[in-house]
């Protein structure tokens, strides 16, 4: 009896080192990149405990690259698609949950079709829609393949349809119009699902590449990870220490919200998931 | 009542009306659009473009490069999946389990989320270049010569893979925990009394409850071995000689690197089509195995 409890705690220990040592793992490219921005080129590839620290190498990159439009731009990017899909979303979960309109659930499935059929797939013909509508290099051109997306109209109308129909009766009988039932009984009730979507799409489009590379070239549209692409590219030369402080000049923003809001993010990724 | 119905038609219709103008404008629209353009030839300048059948598709099948980045596709599905969903599996129950600091731990799993694919890509660069770079420091530690990671054909497909793995698996990993948080521990409880050991209750319980959290992640996982290509323009560029490069790498290519989008759409439906059978067999197999829960 003792033996067997030793010999489980013995591996108990081993599985812990185990998932410590993968954590370690996953950790080790963002370490990494820290070491490196933080230390004279020299040390980039030199590990020793007392190397001196600087914020040199994240001046050189914040010069040698227009990074502050690039933020301008990631944010006017991502704060436009999401208010745009918050609109839409809203509007059209609102009819999947509470109206009985004809082709509805036809409609549905091909709604649901968007959740395969990514605008990631279709780059090369919302290239050239967008070249019709003359909005190629335009940051609204970046953003409107994503605007109405399947995965929040779906997101909301199951959260809508959890709120009880008696609320929306009595808001009616108070005089409520359509559109102020929308805002005032199922826009605050759905509150979490809003900011778990929120989160996701911000992560999403603060990170997303082919389509923003497909569609911009020019730094006044360009967000974040295209300039930065442009910038890190091998054959640009720049030095390892440089490159990694302007990498983490464009995750920053992303991994301190991360960092601060730990149990928020998870939860709404894990919110988002079971839906 | 017929009014009222009638009403109700309309209000939903209005309703749904701007999110389906943006659905069919930048979905239906391009897939429809995507299907007509691969019958018809590359129009130039002098040449408008002209209906020529399945010529694109015949050329398709002779492509040796499709060939190449239709095989690496699947080498990196079969590399990526199945690794990627059991090491979130192992993570979940981590990081569900008695784990010291397991906050920590879940927040070192799921870091790689929320990074942008093309930063990670920068680091990951240097870990891999030959010599000076951290892998070959390390394998020099042990004797191991230095080695050209991304630019051998035969390695290079498997560094991709490893990249995606640490990306996905924290992802993946959540939608496992969310699971796990919700079996009542009495189950485990009642396993030990029992006398079963830990393996024994995860393949006889717990794999059965986490059975629809794994058809949600496959369907999610082989979506992103054909959308997960960010790495490749940083890393590889799809070489060397194709040996890396995946099919939507490939359709970017040829559409804007060789512009001919005849051929690029050709390729989209070959991608169109794999994920119609992909939503096509979740909802038969979705149906069949789900509903015991």
């Amino acid at each position: 009896m003792i033996r067997s409890g030793r010999s489980k705690s013995v591996f108990a220990r081993l599985e812990h080192a185990a998932a410590w040592l993968l954590a370690i793992l996953w950790l080790s490219p963002l370490i990494y990149a820290f070491w490196s921005a933080f230390h004279p080129a020299e040390y980039a590839i030199r590990f020793e405990l007392f190397a001196p620290l600087t914020l040199e190498n994240f001046r050189i990159a914040w010069d040698q690259a227009p990074f502050a439009r690039y933020f301008v731009n990631t944010f006017m990017l991502v704060t436009s698609i999401l208010v745009a899909q918050f609109v839409l979303c809203t509007l059209a979960a609102y009819a999947f949950a509470r109206f009985d309109f004809y082709g509805k659930s036809v409609a549905f499935v091909f709604v649901l079709m968007q959740l395969m059929i990514m605008p990631e797939v279709l780059i090369v013909e919302n290239y050239s829609t967008m070249a019709k509508l003359n909005l190629v290099d335009t940051i609204t051109g970046v953003g409107l393949p994503y605007m109405a997306s399947a995965f929040g109209i779906f997101l909301l109308r199951q959260t809508f349809k959890t709120i009880p129909k008696e609320l929306e009766d009595a808001a009616r009988v108070e005089g409520c119009s359509l559109i102020q039932i929308l805002l005032k009984v199922y826009v605050p009730l759905a509150r979490p699902t809003y900011v778990a979507y929120g989160l996701v799409s911000v992560s999403y489009h603060w990170n997303n590449f082919l389509w923003p590379l497909v569609i911009t070239n020019s730094v006044d549209t360009r967000p974040l990870t295209v300039g930065l692409a442009i910038f890190g590219a091998p054959e640009s030369g720049v030095e390892w220490s440089i490159i990694t402080a302007g990498t983490l000049l464009a995750v920053a923003p992303l991994l301190v919200a991360f960092l601060l809001f730990q149990r928020q993010f998870v939860q709404s990724f894990m919110h988002a998931g079971i839906k | 009542m017929t009014r009222r119905s009638t009403m109700m038609s309309v209000y939903g219709w209005l309703l749904f009306a701007p999110a389906a103008i943006f659905l069919i404008a930048f979905t239906y629209y391009p897939t429809l659009a995507t299907l007509a353009k691969s019958f018809y030839s590359q129009g130039t300048a002098l040449r408008p473009a002209e209906f020529v059948g399945l010529e694109n598709f015949e050329y398709m099948l002779d492509d040796d490069v499709f060939w190449q980045v239709a095989w690496n596709n699947l080498i990196y599905a079969i590399g990526t999946i199945p690794v990627s969903i059991a090491l979130a599996i192992l993570m979940a129950l981590w990081v569900n389990g008695k784990l010291p600091l397991k906050s920590l731990a879940r927040m070192a799993y799921f870091t790689p989320t929320i990074l942008p694919m093309i930063a990670v890509a920068n680091i990951w660069l240097f870990f891999y270049t030959p010599d000076i770079g951290l892998i070959d420091q390390i394998s020099r530690l042990f004797g191991f010569p230095s080695h050209n990671w991304l630019g051998d054909p035969s390695t290079v497909l498997g560094c991709i893979i490893v990249i995606t793995i640490w990306k996905e698996a924290g992802f993946f990993m959540i939608f496992y925990l969310a699971a796990l948080q919700s079996v009542s521990p009495e189950l485990e409880e009642a396993a030990k009394l029992e006398g079963a050991s830990r393996w024994y209750f995860f393949r006889r319980v717990l794999f059965h409850i986490l059975m629809p959290t794994t058809l949600f992640v496959l369907i999610n996982a082989v979506i992103n071995s054909f959308k997960l290509v960010d790495q490749l323009f940083i890393l590889t560029k799809g070489g060397p000689d194709n040996a890396s490069s995946l099919l939507l790498y490939y359709i970017y290519e040829v559409a804007f690197s060789f512009l001919d989008q005849a051929y690029a759409s050709t390729l989209t439906v070959v991608l169109l089509v794999v994920l119609a059978l992909i939503a096509v067999g979740q909802f038969v197999f979705l149906d069949k195995r789900v509903h015991y829960q």
